[in-house]
């Protein structure tokens, strides 16, 4: 991974295969989204079980004590079980629950992760699980913690930005490892940065292409190209 | 070699295996026999990827790729089955011999405030009101009036079912944060366990020294030999990952933390098993004002020479390992 070393929340696993691949940890903020989504979708089995039960009688207010019971602990180890660790919450939201070693999360780790809500929870309203996520570094809360879970983002897979219009051109000079690096990046990432930014990238590079500003980026981009193999 | 001949290389194999791989997650079928050799070959194709230093979207994708296949060859089985609600049972007796000093700890826990609580509210009626307000005393009095027909909260026959809900969620909600407050060193734990024990205890004696123990005793020893003994585990097992926490021996706190949490979830089976059991008799045998008195206490002491025995006597765990 180029250049993503620094400071960012990247996670590496070292696999029995002998690679380490790489995962991006989700933070606190896509979690909260997820848990308000979920909640939302309780609410409305909820509002659906009660009125059913309403039907029944006493024998609903019994069907729904228990489906209550089960649906506020029980809901998301059911999913992170089954659904490959993730809630509705969380695959609107794009992020999935694994053991540490990336590996899907099976039954024990997801009830303990899940019955020690009850501590996240305290004082109010996930406190302590917000603590416990910014002073570790993947950002896991208490029950995170003692169950050996993560959660990660699932299809992150940045989107293939080098359009076919771009001409090869060989560079002028031989070109060091970083320098290559360098110039790979910004011809692939070129989708996701400004016309001008990419310009002002392309303005330090002057001194090797010897062209300025349009031309220059366009000739960097071309031997982007080239570098990466188009003919 | 350049990205894109690398590309052109191996790219078939990536979509084939993209497809198949999508398959399986979506359970439509069987990894094929080959799929662990393709994985093999894909892992070496992400390494290589990444030492020549392809782009990073070539080796997002190879990641994403081997992510997937990782997550298919090690999946652990997660298909609920009788099987292995037998074997959770098992573990269930194994772990509750292995961590014995646990659940004596929480037992005591329970157990010593109860006892000095019921003598101390059976004696000065002054001292239940230090753990009691007027009003709650006021109504258990009610609850176990001789002249109810059912006891407990009063109700007719199809309120049973409801009450049974009633006791899963509240009950077991008790027991679940006994567990998670293990994770504050423990804390949490004691203090719930500590609790119920003396308002447990206080109502007990306070009962008794109002004379409605022939009411409250048939009540409560069913469903207690249950009910009790699963609140004593599920703060065993937050004692368990307290300890771990406020002595952690060799281990990294947070990997003591882990490995406690492992043993102690499987307590935490056994004990919500008992509380749903609990829960059963508590709503449909323990209220019923039809059954005679001896009947209640007989069945009772049997119950709770059950559970001891099978909690801690049975051979279940010495017979079979856990599977």
């Amino acid at each position: 991974m180029q250049a993503s070393e620094l400071l960012d929340n990247h996670c590496s696993v070292e696999t029995p295969e002998g690679i380490e691949f790489v995962q991006t940890v989700a933070g606190p903020v896509p979690r909260i989204l997820a848990y308000l989504i979920d909640l939302g979708w309780r609410g409305l089995v909820y509002i659906l079980v009660a009125f059913l039960a309403e039907l029944l009688g006493g024998l609903g207010t019994a069907l729904f004590l228990i489906f209550s019971f089960l649906l506020e602990w029980f809901y998301p180890v059911f999913f992170e079980v089954f659904r490959n660790g993730q809630t509705p919450g969380k695959k609107s939201m794009g992020i999935q629950v694994v053991n540490a070693d990336f590996t899907p999360i099976g039954w024990g780790a997801s009830t303990v992760r899940n019955l020690l809500r009850a501590a996240d929870f305290l004082p109010l309203f996930y406190v302590a699980g917000l603590i416990s996520m910014s002073v570790t570094d993947r950002f896991q809360r208490l029950g995170d913690l003692a169950a050996g879970s993560l959660v990660i983002y699932s299809g992150a897979e940045p989107k293939p930005g080098l359009d076919g219009s771009v001409t090869p051109i060989p560079p002028l000079q031989p070109l060091t490892r970083g320098e290559r690096q360098g110039i790979i990046s910004l011809t692939v990432r070129s989708a996701s940065i400004s016309p001008a930014r990419q310009e002002e990238l392309a303005q330090l590079l002057e001194p090797l292409t010897g062209e300025a500003g349009e031309k220059g980026l366009r000739r960097l981009k071309g031997v982007g190209a080239w570098l990466l193999g188009r003919k | 070699m350049k990205e894109t001949d690398f590309e052109q290389q191996h790219g078939t194999l990536w979509q084939q295996f993209e497809l198949d791989i999508e398959a399986c997650l979506e359970g439509k079928r069987q990894p094929a026999a080959s799929f662990p050799e393709h994985y093999r070959q894909l892992c070496g194709q992400l390494s290589l990827a990444r030492q020549r230093e392809y782009s990073d979207v070539m080796v997002a994708r190879l990641n994403r790729l081997v992510m997937q296949g990782h997550h298919l060859l090690y999946q652990r089985e997660s298909k609920a089955s009788i099987h292995r609600l037998g074997a959770a049972l098992v573990a269930f007796v194994v772990a509750l011999r292995n961590q014995r000093r646990y659940v004596i700890c929480s037992a005591l826990l329970f157990v010593l405030p109860a006892c000095v609580m019921a003598v101390g509210t059976y004696l000065s009626e002054d001292f239940t009101y230090s753990i009691l307000s007027v009003e709650q005393a006021a109504e258990f009095e009610a609850m176990y009036d001789p002249d109810n027909l059912r006891f407990g909260p009063e109700r007719d026959a199809e309120t049973d079912l409801a009450m049974f809900g009633f006791y899963i969620s509240h009950n077991i909600g008790i027991a679940f944060q006994a567990f998670a407050g293990g994770i504050f060193f423990g804390i949490g734990t004691i203090f719930i366990v500590l609790y119920n024990g003396i308002y447990l205890g206080a109502v007990a004696g306070y009962l008794t020294r109002a004379g409605l123990s022939i009411t409250f005793y048939p009540f409560v020893i069913g469903h207690g030999a249950f009910e009790l003994t699963a609140i004593v585990i599920c703060g065993a097992a937050g004692l368990m990952i307290g300890h771990a926490l406020v002595k952690p021996g060799s281990l990294k706190r947070l990997e003591a933390l882990r490995l406690s949490a492992i043993e102690a979830v499987k307590l935490m089976y056994g004990g919500v098993f008992m509380l749903f059991v609990a829960a059963f008799l508590e709503a449909f045998w323990s209220s019923s004002s039809d059954l005679a008195v001896p009947l209640k206490l007989s069945v009772g002491a049997a119950l709770w020479l059950f559970v001891l025995w099978f909690c801690f006597f049975s051979s279940l765990g010495a017979r079979r390992e856990p599977g």
